[in-house]
């Protein structure tokens, strides 16, 4: 039995000049084992994370509020021969993502002990800071393909924007993350000081789904299956879209530039159409709005590929992307998790050579500067 | 159609798998139930390895709280994204209309009878004594 996909490199025949190498811009790294922090956790915490483990607002310790539909929500060929979970050892990364897909560049997120959902703060703060410690120490100097975000719990504020300005002068990360599913929408007020400092520091706001706000994951109350709190991500982020929106984010922070992780791109159209609707009618009601909420998401917003909407028609998901835009969207694998996309395959409707070099290449390389 | 001499039974373990290639081609052998079953090791949703998945059971539920398992390890369960396909004939269980993995036909023979050809993958070397499995291929 082989140990990697037995497929050739993609497009290994063209020529290097035009071959079209990708960058992914979901790839999720894990932890060996919690010890692993332990270089980068004060003794105080490292005691704390053995005596309490972490405080997330979810029913049960240790796992997740639904069954997932494989170990640890992986790729059932991920598990690293090694041992340990899938996305902990670089080798095997390399050797069955980053090689044969032939990526350029790899930007992390790093779902660890979801640090943006942790109610002990202060825990959260620390360990915050272990997680960016680590993914400099275990990946991106290890592996200068793999790029690391700055992560920061966004309920502690004043915690978050320290740990921006600590990160941004070791000028190693190319993005700074917070999750959707905070104690409020992310357009409120309270959250402004995070933006205002990405803005400064002209690094990408990166939001990847997920997370424990202490809310149901949807408007309409607790989900009672995984199949069901899955389509939950994209709600969550339409939520999120329109709270930034309406609440003035990108007109306050014109410079500041968000990517949407792992929420697919299906859904983005009708809600800037609804939003364009309800301004026109109610944009007295928010005069501070200067111009249709879908311009602003055209300037502001990068949405990642994955997972991409599979319509039985292929044109239909022709129309999705004609709709968003081809300059909107980032290719991106989410790699190690059962719900990865191919980047050969998971297009299923023609792209031009220059669709294809924006969305797998260009529109990422500009935006994270790379 | 060409017969390729892939493997001796003895390689491929009860629930294993072994992928070999024919013609360009990687085609997955696995042994169930005494049974081997050849399909072609790429998944036609999106592309993963069938070697990886999981060789999982018919679940059915007659009525509430009553669950009865069939055709145990004879269903495979694709690595990435679940799909479910018989190894039996290759039919998607969740779109059994337009997706299938391809399958070919499979046959034990044992060594004294492959040794008077003709066979393709000449470079097997087949003794007497052992069977083999044989996969038909329609080119």
């Amino acid at each position: 039995m082989s140990d990697v996909i037995d497929r050739p490199a993609l497009e290994q025949d063209e020529s290097a000049k035009s071959r079209l190498r990708i960058i992914d811009c979901d790839i999720h790294p894990s932890l060996h084992s919690r010890a692993d922090l332990n270089p980068f956790l004060p003794k105080r915490w490292q005691e704390h994370l053995k005596t309490f483990g972490d405080h997330l607002r979810t029913p049960y310790i240790g796992t997740t509020p639904y069954p997932r539909s494989s170990p640890l929500i992986a790729r059932r060929d991920a598990w690293p021969p090694t041992g340990g979970p899938p996305g902990s050892d670089l080798a095997f990364m390399r050797k069955q993502h980053l090689d044969p897909l032939d990526i350029e560049f790899g930007i992390l997120q790093v779902l660890d002990l979801f640090i943006f959902s942790q109610q002990n703060l202060d825990f959260g703060a620390a360990i915050q800071r272990a997680i960016n410690d680590w993914q400099l120490a275990y990946w991106t100097s290890r592996e200068p393909r793999l790029k690391a975000s700055i992560l920061v719990g966004q309920d502690d504020t004043e915690a978050a924007v320290a740990e921006i300005e600590r990160c941004a002068k070791l000028g190693q990360y190319v993005q700074i993350n917070v999750s959707p599913r905070a104690n409020e929408p992310l357009g409120r007020h309270r959250y402004w000081p995070i933006y205002a400092r990405a803005e400064e520091l002209g690094l990408p706001l990166g939001i990847h789904v997920g997370g424990y706000g202490g809310h149901a994951p949807t408007g309409g109350g607790w989900p009672s299956y995984y199949a069901e709190e899955h389509q939950s991500n994209a709600h969550t982020m339409a939520a999120t879209l329109t709270s930034l929106v309406i609440e003035g984010v990108p007109e306050r922070f014109p410079g500041l530039k968000i990517v949407f992780i792992e929420g697919g791109f299906g859904w983005i159209s009708s809600t800037m159409w609804r939003m364009d609707q309800h301004f026109e009618r109610f944009r007295s009601e928010v005069p501070h709005l200067k111009r249709r909420p879908s311009e602003y998401v055209k300037q502001h917003f990068w949405f990642t590929t994955q997972p991409i909407d599979e319509p039985d028609e292929a044109k239909h998901l022709r129309s999705l992307i004609d709709w968003v835009g081809v300059d909107r969207l980032l290719f991106s694998s989410d790699y190690p998790h059962w719900d990865f996309d191919d980047p050969r395959f998971a297009f299923r409707t023609p792209l031009s050579e220059t669709e294809r070099a924006k969305i797998f290449n260009g529109n990422a390389r500009a935006l994270y500067k790379l | 159609m060409t017969r390729h001499i892939v493997a001796r039974t003895t390689d491929i373990p009860p629930g294993g798998n072994k992928v070999v290639g024919v013609d360009g081609r990687d085609i997955v052998v696995f042994h169930v139930n005494g049974e081997f079953f050849a399909l072609l090791n790429r998944c036609p949703h999106a592309g993963a390895p069938l070697d990886k998945a999981a060789c999982v059971a018919r679940l059915t539920s007659p009525e509430p709280g009553v669950y009865q398992r069939s055709r145990v390890g004879e269903l495979l369960r694709c690595a990435w994204h679940g799909w479910e396909f018989d190894m039996r004939t290759g039919q998607s269980w969740f779109d059994p209309k337009r997706v299938k993995v391809r399958t070919y036909p499979v046959v034990i023979e044992d060594g004294e009878t492959l040794a008077k050809g003709p066979y393709v993958a000449e470079t097997f070397p087949v003794h007497v004594e052992d069977s083999y499995i044989v996969i038909e291929i329609n080119n």
